[in-house]
């Protein structure tokens, strides 16, 4: 129990000190989730769209997949990820094995079939009434589409949310492929577990406040934009 | 059609934008520059978990980066991990503890240049009702043949780690096959296995280094130590470029040299000695492990 308190008091001890290496963690933690939550959504948000708005053969398909993409554990993301990227891997060559870019791309992985599963049942549960108005009164193709995306945008920004929630909090692909090397790719999830293994359970519990912090800032963020007040 | 919230959120996906640019920015500076190719200049060390929870290379990496203008990339894993990295040829170099199982991915090629660095040596720990009564013994075998006889909970660490093949071979020499419910492989680092042990009041096998800075989390004594079965012997050695050319060789070599130099001899042997009073590791460069008597 004195773990918690203990915790606390060294997470402010932590920030109030303007430690650098917790600094790098964290701008690394913030850097590396939200690239890969940014470009979950710019793929994950078109194909949600589509699988909306379009149909063809083998939609259902695709949706299945999509959906059990949602339920893929971060862990066989993170090894298969490794696979690809280790030397004797296909994509050997880009020596990207242990660096900041192989976790934005397990994460990004692992982030983009919840945003398009989410976009896809936020675009969906619009009247579809309303996408035949607009094409009749004349808007562009490219202009309905924004219109539908901001009928959607609750749907839209809880996508977001899930996905950057889920990525932010990810461990064992981002030790996997990242390597937790000190200073490079070391986030605030794998830190906890290094400082664990060091035996330093307030360190630990003050790094898991800060991580906290940070993710409940981010998602107040994105609740304020996902509504028009203010949420706390 | 330009509205307030519509500039609100502009103002807001901006700020998010800005922060994550920012950031990435910042990261990206430390990135090696354009002219250094980042394949001659990272070093991909693989290592045992002591070595890291020990935070001994937080003290060795920036002088070696100093002094030889390599980047190390420093990951921990179990020993056993770590030589299959290598024999894949995906790490440069290797620092880890089970010679045993060195000598062999040695004899088959994958790592050349090989020399002791530094050793600590294991402990036995347990409850201190010590059901098994182990207590003071000097043989480690006899130790684990009584913990297996009152069927006493033993935790493994299970991840095939230098701790973990060293335990197996006491289980062998001790004509034991450990099984049943007294026997748990946690299939972690000796960090949360020395917890899991600490929680269940089992016994384990553990590094000395590690048992130290647990120590004021765990309520479990040494109960056996001292037996020259229980030393824990720490070689460097580099992966063969001969049989994976994108190995970064002289990366490792000088990586290997400094560990052996004075000044890293140095920084081993005093390495723990301000926080735990004790010494973690004691240097051995130049010796083998036949002066141990292996």
């Amino acid at each position: 129990m004195n773990t918690i308190i203990e915790g606390a008091v060294k997470a402010l001890e932590l920030l109030t000190d303007g430690d650098c290496d917790v600094f790098q963690v964290m701008t690394m933690t913030l850097f590396v989730s939200g690239t890969a939550t940014a470009i979950s959504v710019l793929l994950g948000l078109p194909l949600g769209m589509w699988l909306a708005l379009v149909d063809f053969a083998g939609k259902q398909t695709l949706n299945s997949l999509i959906n059990f993409g949602m339920g893929l554990p971060p862990v066989v993301i993170g090894l298969v990820v490794s696979v690809f990227l280790w030397r004797s891997g296909p994509l050997g060559n880009l020596d990207l094995i242990y660096t900041p870019t192989a976790m934005i791309v397990a994460q990004a992985i692992i982030a983009f079939p919840i945003v398009a599963g989410f976009s896809f049942t936020a675009i969906i549960s619009i009247n579809p009434k309303l996408r035949w108005r607009l094409l009749s009164m004349g808007a562009t193709q490219w202009q309905v589409n924004w219109l539908l995306i901001k009928e959607a945008r609750l749907g839209l920004m809880a996508a977001v949310i899930a996905g950057f929630g889920r990525v932010i909090s990810e461990v064992g692909a981002s030790m996997m492929v990242g390597g937790n090397i000190k200073g490079q790719t070391r986030v605030l999830t794998t830190a906890i577990v290094t400082e664990v293994g060091k035996g330093n359970y307030d360190v630990a519990m003050a790094i898991a406040y800060i991580l906290l912090i940070i993710t409940y800032t981010v998602i107040v963020l994105l609740t304020i934009l996902q509504h028009d007040r203010k949420i706390l | 059609m330009i509205n307030n919230r519509t500039v609100r959120d502009a103002c807001l996906v901006s700020f998010l934008a800005i922060l994550c640019i920012g950031f990435g920015s910042n990261l990206i500076k430390q990135e090696p520059t354009i002219g250094q190719s980042p394949a001659k200049k990272d070093v991909i060390v693989a290592m045992t978990t002591s070595i890291e929870d020990s935070g001994l290379l937080d003290d060795l990496v920036p002088a070696i980066e100093k002094k030889t203008g390599y980047k190390l990339k420093k990951v921990a894993v179990g020993t056993g991990q770590a030589l299959a990295l290598a024999e894949k040829g995906e790490v440069d170099a290797l620092f880890v503890n089970s010679p045993k199982a060195e000598r062999k991915v040695l004899a088959g090629g994958a790592v050349i240049n090989r020399h002791l660095v530094m050793h600590n040596d294991f402990v036995i720990v347990g409850p201190d009702t010590d059901k098994a009564n182990i207590r003071g013994k000097k043989n480690a075998v006899e130790a684990f043949s009584l913990i297996a006889k009152n069927q006493a909970l033993f935790v493994s660490r299970g991840d095939d780690s230098g701790t973990n093949k060293l335990e197996k071979d006491l289980w062998k020499q001790a004509n034991v096959t450990p099984s049943g419910t007294w026997y748990q492989q946690t299939g972690s680092g000796m960090a949360e296995t020395l917890q899991v042990a600490n929680q269940k009041l089992g016994y384990t096998l553990a590094d000395r280094a590690t048992y130290i800075f647990q120590k004021k989390n765990l309520s479990l004594p040494i109960l056996v130590q001292g037996d020259k079965k229980l030393l824990n012997l720490y070689h460097v050695m580099e992966v063969n470029s001969q049989k994976f050319p994108r190995v970064n060789s002289a990366g490792a070599k000088a990586f290997i040299n400094y560990v052996l130099s004075p000044e890293g001899q140095t920084l081993i042997a005093a390495h723990g000695k301000k926080e735990f009073k004790q010494a973690l590791f004691y240097g051995d460069a130049g010796k083998t492990e036949k002066d141990y008597g292996f």
